[in-house]
């Protein structure tokens, strides 16, 4: 169980995040659910260790974690994949996954496993990464998180930019990943989406969860109030 | 035609060793995205290493490797984690001022332990042999130093396109805050990359204190052979640093056919016109 207790988070002076409480149970899909500036990205910077927030404001089996460096929230098996695939332009396809692999976790996702799942990337994995299509580096960026085994993948904006048939391709690995026992945690602008990957949703505004509750009885004017703030 | 060959071939030599002078340069330039200003210093400070290593433990030159290199890996291991960490990162300014002032202190620091007087190393009879190429004749030291440089430059090369060392330095070059996400911890590696940057130096310096006289104040110098290897080959680019520091060496030895005290100023002049030509030195990566 992975859970964030009355989080707070600040860039310098500014604060983003403001007492956020949510939780993430084994193999659930949780959707995160705002506008641009709610703070979605700051909570997943905060859960991974790329923003400074107190220990026990977030917990993975009520051990306090919070504050820890990324590489050791990693071996924890806390992973995330950045918004914009932030894949690496020096490194080819494979190197950007033996990267991960090397510095990750041992587990059933393999760099073997990933090319026999996505077939398609086989024959373009010598590469430069970002010389590829843009679906087809978002499949490498969940790639890049799977091969480090997480038992947490935080995922935001996968599906960003892509066009539709490249988006059923993502979350068809990330459904794979699910399978395999990986909690998933997504941040995703559309909301009918959001709510159809997912178990459970919370909304965010302006730094603040206002509404959570399972996303297959999820109120769809509830959540459209607290997306706007209207 | 014999003399312009013979100095071409010893230009080459003289520039694989200017190139190994800017070998590190170009690793922090290119990895960790600071330049050391201090770095013609540290190339001195393992110079006087040498020379104490040898006084001390009766070593060889050549065999003082032994000691001086991990003293100086231990030494850029140090400096970058307890000094240079803690100002890199946040633009160019701070790495440069810190390495200036570094620069001055180790300089002073010398002249006060060591006075102002040059020093050279007991090479041995490696320095006196040479052998001949039918009107040529080729020194053996200076052969030897290019070819150390060409083998080091080869193994970086080999380490930067072909090992998880290299994968995490291209990596940690493109985006250092997605390196960390995927547990490059960024701080520890660049002490190591400095670690290795030091090594270059460790080498270079034995090789240098070999063949040339050195004294305190030498490190500027060899800070400005460095860069100009480096600047002219690219930004960025290994085997630019080699080429670019082959061209400085020939420039420097043709113009001291010209008149015997002008060699440097031909190596400068030269820098400059080929930076005319090419502001962008000859294998600069495409912007992105």
């Amino acid at each position: 169980m992975l859970r964030t207790e009355g989080l707070g988070a600040c860039y310098g002076l500014f604060q983003a995040l403001f007492d956020v409480s949510i939780h993430v149970g084994p193999s659930e899909v949780v959707a995160l659910i705002g506008s641009n500036g709610a703070g979605k990205s700051t909570l997943f910077r905060s859960i991974v260790g790329s923003v400074r927030v107190d220990p026990h404001s977030v917990r993975l089996n009520d051990v306090p974690i919070g504050g820890d460096s990324e590489r050791r929230l990693l071996n924890r098996g806390i992973v995330m994949v950045p918004e914009g695939r932030r894949l690496f332009p020096s490194l080819s396809v494979l190197e950007n996954l033996q990267l991960a692999a090397r510095n990750g976790r041992q587990g059933q996702w393999t760099i073997a496993r990933l090319f026999d799942e996505l077939a398609v990337l086989r024959p373009l994995s010598k590469r430069p990464a970002t010389s590829l299509s843009g679906g087809q580096q978002q499949l490498v960026a969940v790639g890049r998180a799977l091969v480090a085994n997480p038992s947490y993948l935080l995922c935001d904006e996968v599906s960003l930019g892509l066009s539709p048939l490249a988006v059923t391709d993502v979350y068809a690995l990330l459904r794979k990943a699910r399978a395999g026992g990986t909690s998933i945690v997504l941040v995703e602008h559309n909301v009918n989406r959001a709510l159809s990957e997912s178990d459970r949703f919370y909304c965010m505004q302006k730094g603040r969860v206002v509404l959570e509750g399972n996303s297959g009885t999820a109120d769809r004017a509830q959540v459209a109030q607290a997306y706007f703030g209207v | 035609m014999a003399i312009a060959c013979e100095t071409l071939i010893d230009g080459l030599l003289l520039g694989a060793l200017y190139a190994l002078f800017g070998l590190g340069l170009s690793i922090s330039l290119g990895v960790m995205r600071m330049i050391n200003i201090a770095h013609g210093d540290f190339i001195v400070v393992g110079a006087y290493l040498t020379s104490l290593t040898m006084q001390f433990l009766g070593l060889q030159a050549l065999t003082s490797l032994v000691v001086v290199v991990p003293a100086m890996f231990v030494l850029g291991w140090l400096l970058q984690r307890l000094l240079l960490n803690r100002v890199i990162g946040g633009g160019m300014f701070a790495p440069l001022l810190v390495t200036f002032g570094l620069s001055v202190i180790i300089q002073n620091v010398l002249q006060e332990t060591f006075t102002a007087d040059t020093r050279s190393l007991q090479a041995g009879n490696i320095a006196q042999r040479g052998f001949e190429l039918g009107s040529i004749s080729i020194g053996l030291l200076p052969l030897l130093s290019a070819t150390v440089a060409v083998l080091l430059f080869a193994l970086t090369h080999l380490l930067v396109a072909r090992t998880h060392f290299g994968r995490q330095s291209r990596a940690v070059a493109d985006d250092p805050a997605t390196a960390r996400l995927i547990g490059v911890d960024d701080k520890n590696f660049f002490a190591v990359v400095t670690g290795f940057i030091f090594v270059a130096i460790a080498i270079a310096s034995v090789l240098y204190a070999m063949r040339t006289p050195f004294s305190p104040s030498a490190g500027p110098e060899r800070l400005l052979y460095s860069f100009e290897a480096v600047v002219l080959g690219g930004l960025g680019s290994l085997w630019g640093t080699l080429v670019g520091g082959l061209v400085i060496g020939v420039a420097q030895l043709f113009g001291a056919r010209i008149s015997s005290g002008l060699g440097p100023f031909f190596g400068h002049l030269v820098f400059l016109l080929l930076l005319l030509a090419r502001p962008n030195g000859f294998f600069a990566r495409a912007a992105r």
